[in-house]
């Protein structure tokens, strides 16, 4: 952390966006986790990804739950909705909130603890209900706040700073999600913006749940030698599979792609993400041959990143449960309460 | 490119803005903090080491630090350093034990200053507590030169000049008043172990227009403010035309005005913009209602019955073409503007008629002697020149850093050693970490805006000729000022073995400047950091490769504004903010061991 806050600098030629705004208006109050912390990188790109995309702040809703992880909606975009919830229940709470009001732009900030040990249940749901959502798993493999316990994410063989190494299998957030039909699934890391910024976005405008695990080493409790989750062995073990460039609707594709090499989808808001193949065998539509793919490479003690996969098809939670389109604030009050005549003609309906 | 030599002090040097336009290198961020902590005296005290003469100067510098300063560029306005100058002159205790003194025995040499002005006045400040006999001659009854003929003291006070030039008289200097020198050959013969010419760039520049020897209501402007500063002239007409449009323009119309002017013009030939004087002067005279009259070329006086009663004038249309330079102009038409007196302001020339040219000394077209620009030392082995004498009208900054050089090789020259191994400046580092998140300085950024210089009322002013206009900060105003500074001189310095790039650092910078990429071409760098770095004449910082990725860590030095957060932010310490002391020897430096300065030196 700082001490002093980060100073709102105009200086000439600064850059703003489509609606004025400068990158410091999407800031928020200043970070009190540890200097060096992964977790505010991830906030920076944050930052980065909704300024470039002209996000208005008060049609975005920041949520979370407890942790580490949990405590960086605080610090960005200052003038944006936002829910800090209990232990684990960031899913079901933006589940609810979307519901309520789909016009929003939903951004859930999560920890390896909050989502894989106590939240896990939720995270499954979330993610099988299709809701229309970013969610950012910031996993360091460690308990950060109660001191660097391992956490379900951490691997085989990894050592802490004090005390035995784990032997338990991890839980990746990837595979998991793979498994359970999400729809855009990415891994990125906290020290690879030009890689995570682009991801970022293209969640952000994915109609669906979208999935970006970012490995974002614990600077105080995992980032020693032995540890798999530092930035030493996450640079020395780092693959990128597939990047890709965000572009918003309405603008031409002007950069140069190898044929073969990149492949433009287009999404549900008339943006386009050009994807970058790496690894040009890499088929990122094929949830079986990318569940093999990332099993024999993790088990090769490689660190696979990018798109991983990708389905534009599926419908949202919204359209699977043909709710109104409106958001609940919007409609007036005699249709969001009809009174007790009609709760009755309802309920003879199941009689 | 190769990673940043951070242990020539002239790049930690560069980044100091101020100081490094400073001619004569005053450590402004150092003193301005003093003055923040209320300690004037020793404020003052840092001045005096560089630019010996801080209560004139804290008046009327031409002040080059303030377009060099940093916040000018970050915002609008640079912090207003000439004015917190005179703050540490205005609140000083009585200094007198921490001057220098002349020691009880002579060293023997005899060193001959010509002129009593800046510039001589700071060789003799620097010659005579190392045992040398000074002697000034001053051709006017008294001491200053054009900082007390020229300068009006509605600007500059005699009492301030005369305190100043009194420490340094007060060395046991001889001082010879009324006495001209009309031969430096018969000096020379006076076996003196060195001269110093300082006597300034003294004639006027004339213009030769029709009816110019008409009336003797046409006034050249220097000789004019002399005339006013000994009170052989005590008014002027009520219209007035001042031609030209610099410093000694404005001094001119203001005066003016003090002693009888109800109407006074300034006339420029060229467009605003294309204006020799200094904005904040220009400021000044129009706060006192001057009118300038902008595009009026003189073409000829106008005389009646033996008087002037005006002055034709062509009106003047130019083309400003894209990089913004001007054409020569040409004319639509003419008019005739009245007046009762002009004074002539467009600008001085060198005059050394007292100067033989075949003693050695060397002159160019312009009547420039010609003189080398490190040791200050003509053609003629001994005789040494400085101030406006040397290369034509400057400032009296540059007159200070003059005298200081000249010093310099007078000292080594009458010690028989080789004047041009001059000692090199010195660096000096300290880091100002306190504790977790404390630093020495006030590091967090003040965005308030530049405090405004109170003024003298206008209807007041005008009462007497040496009514001084400017009050000076309060207290108050001069602690806001201060925080206002960004401490340029506390440099962040970077150890690349250290870091992990976890990009704290870069995610901290409120102003996007810091980068880690991989290295590569200046011209190509630039262009691919978090933000353009598009002024050239800010370095980028360099570091070496990282462990981790073989990448670099690259600052561009333009905006910084020296906050510590990506110190603060370093979890390993990379960065850290630390102290920079440019040590910038002296005469009295020199000669001990010809070791380049340390730290320890710097202290005492």
């Amino acid at each position: 952390m700082s001490y002093i806050a980060k100073p709102k600098i105009m200086y000439p030629g600064r850059k703003k966006n489509n609606l004025g705004l400068t990158s410091s208006d999407y800031e928020g109050a200043v970070s009190t986790l540890c200097a060096g912390c992964g977790h505010d990188s991830v906030t920076a790109a944050i930052i980065q990804a909704v300024f470039e995309l002209n996000i208005e702040p008060h049609m975005l809703a920041k949520m979370s739950g407890i942790g580490c992880s949990s405590k960086t909606p605080t610090y960005f975009v200052s003038q944006s909705h936002g829910f800090n919830s209990v232990h684990g229940r960031m899913p079901s709470v933006t589940t609810g909130a979307n519901v309520a009001n789909g016009d929003l732009m939903y951004i859930g900030v999560s920890g390896d603890g909050d989502s894989l040990s106590i939240g896990i249940g939720q995270f499954a749901h979330a993610i099988r209900r299709n809701v229309n959502m970013c969610y950012v798993i910031e996993n360091n493999g460690v308990y950060g706040l109660t001191k660097g316990q391992f956490s379900a994410s951490a691997d085989i063989g990894s050592k802490p700073k004090k005390g035995e190494p784990n032997n338990q299998e991890p839980i990746d957030p990837v595979s998991t999600a793979l498994s359970l039909g999400a729809t855009y699934i990415a891994r990125s890391f906290s020290g690879d913006k030009e890689q995570l910024v682009p991801l970022l976005k293209g969640a952000l405008m994915h109609r669906g749940f979208a999935l970006v695990d970012i490995i974002s080493p614990c600077v105080t409790f995992n980032d020693h030698e032995g540890s798999t989750k530092s930035y030493a062995h996450t640079r020395q073990f780092y693959h990128q599979v597939i990047d890709v460039d965000y572009i918003p609707p309405a603008k031409e594709i002007k950069a140069a792609y190898a044929e073969g090499e990149a492949m433009p989808i287009e999404m549900h808001d008339g943006s386009t993400i050009v994807l970058r193949k790496v690894d040009k065998d890499y088929d990122l539509t094929s949830r079986a041959s990318v569940f093999q793919y990332l099993r024999e490479h993790s088990n090769a003690g490689e660190i696979m990143t990018g798109l991983l996969y990708l389905d534009e098809s599926q419908a949202e939670m919204h359209e699977l449960m043909e709710n109104i389109n409106t958001p609940l604030s919007k409609l007036p009050l005699e249709n969001l309460n009809p009174g007790s005549n009609e709760l009755k003609k309802l309920q003879n309906r199941y009689r | 490119m190769k990673p940043t030599d951070t242990s020539n002090p002239e790049y930690f040097h560069k980044v100091v803005d101020c100081q490094w336009g400073c001619p004569a290198h005053t450590d402004v961020p150092a003193y301005i903090r003093m003055i923040a902590q209320g300690q004037f005296s020793e404020a003052y005290m840092e001045n005096r080491k560089s630019n010996v003469f801080p209560g004139i100067l804290g008046r009327v510098c031409d002040r080059p630090c303030e377009p060099a300063c940093r916040r000018g560029r970050v915002e609008d306005e640079p912090v207003a350093i000439c004015r917190l100058k005179r703050v540490a002159a205005d609140h000083r205790d009585d200094i007198t034990e921490f001057l220098p003194k002349a020691p009880k025995i002579s060293n023997g040499k005899r060193v001959a200053l010509i002129g009593a002005g800046c510039a001589s006045l700071t060789v003799a400040n620097d010659l005579a507590p190392l045992g040398y006999e000074v002697t000034i001659f001053e051709a006017l009854p008294i001491t200053g030169g054009l900082m007390r003929t020229n300068i009006p003291q509605f600007r500059l006070p005699p009492k301030v000049l005369d305190e100043e030039i009194g420490y340094i008289l007060d060395m046991d200097v001889d001082l010879k008043l009324n006495h001209p020198i009309d031969s430096l050959k018969g000096l020379l013969e006076d076996n003196f172990d060195a001269v110093f010419v300082g006597t300034g760039a003294p004639r006027g520049k004339n213009l030769e227009i029709p009816g110019r020897y008409d009336s003797d209501r046409i006034h050249i402007g220097i000789d004019w403010l002399e005339s006013v500063a000994f009170e052989h002239i005590k008014e002027v007409g009520k219209n007035v035309l001042i031609i030209g449009v610099g410093n000694t323009a404005m001094d001119c119309c203001r005066t003016s005005l003090r002693i009888g002017a109800e109407s006074v013009k300034v006339m420029a030939r060229k467009p605003r913009g294309f204006f020799k004087a200094s904005e904040w002067e220009l400021e000044d005279a129009e706060e006192e209602n001057v009118e300038i009259l902008t595009n009026h070329s003189p073409k000829e006086f106008v005389i009646k019955d033996g008087k002037l009663v005006g002055m034709k004038f062509e009106l003047m249309e130019y083309k400003v073409d894209e990089s913004g330079g001007i054409d020569r102009g040409t004319v639509s038409g003419e008019k005739i503007i009245p007046c009762d007196d002009v004074v002539l302001a467009i600008g001085q020339d060198n005059a050394f008629p007292w100067i033989e040219r075949d003693i050695g000394i060397n002159f160019n077209d312009w009547d420039c002697p010609l003189v080398d620009e490190t040791t200050m030392m003509s053609g003629r082995d001994g005789v040494f020149f400085g101030g406006d004498a040397a290369f034509g009208p400057k400032n009296i900054i540059w007159a200070v850093e003059h005298g200081h050089q000249a010093a310099i090789s007078i000292h080594r020259y009458c010690q028989g050693e080789s004047i041009s191994k001059r000692l090199p400046d010195g660096l000096n580092l300290v880091s100002q970490k306190m504790g977790m998140h404390e630093w020495s300085f006030s590091n967090d950024y003040d965005d308030a805006s530049r405090r405004l210089m109170p003024h003298v009322d206008l209807l007041d002013r005008f009462k007497k000729v040496d009514i001084e206009v400017e009050l000076g900060f309060t207290a108050e105003q001069a602690v806001q000022e201060v925080e206002r500074c960004l401490n340029c001189d506390i440099q962040t310095v970077f150890t690349a073995n250290l870091c992990i790039e976890c990009d704290a650092c870069i995610d901290v910078c409120p102003v996007n400047c810091l980068t880690i990429t991989m290295n590569g071409e200046q011209d190509d760098l630039r262009t691919r950091l978090s933000a353009p770095a598009n002024n050239h004449e800010q370095d980028l910082y360099v570091s070496d490769d990282l462990p981790h990725t073989g990448r670099v860590m690259i600052k561009d030095e333009d905006l910084c504004v020296h906050c510590s957060l990506c110190a603060e932010r370093c979890p390993t310490g990379a960065w850290d903010m630390q102290k920079s002391a440019i040590l910038i020897p002296y005469a009295k430096d020199q000669l001990s061991d010809e070791e380049p300065l340390s730290a320890i030196e710097s202290n005492s």
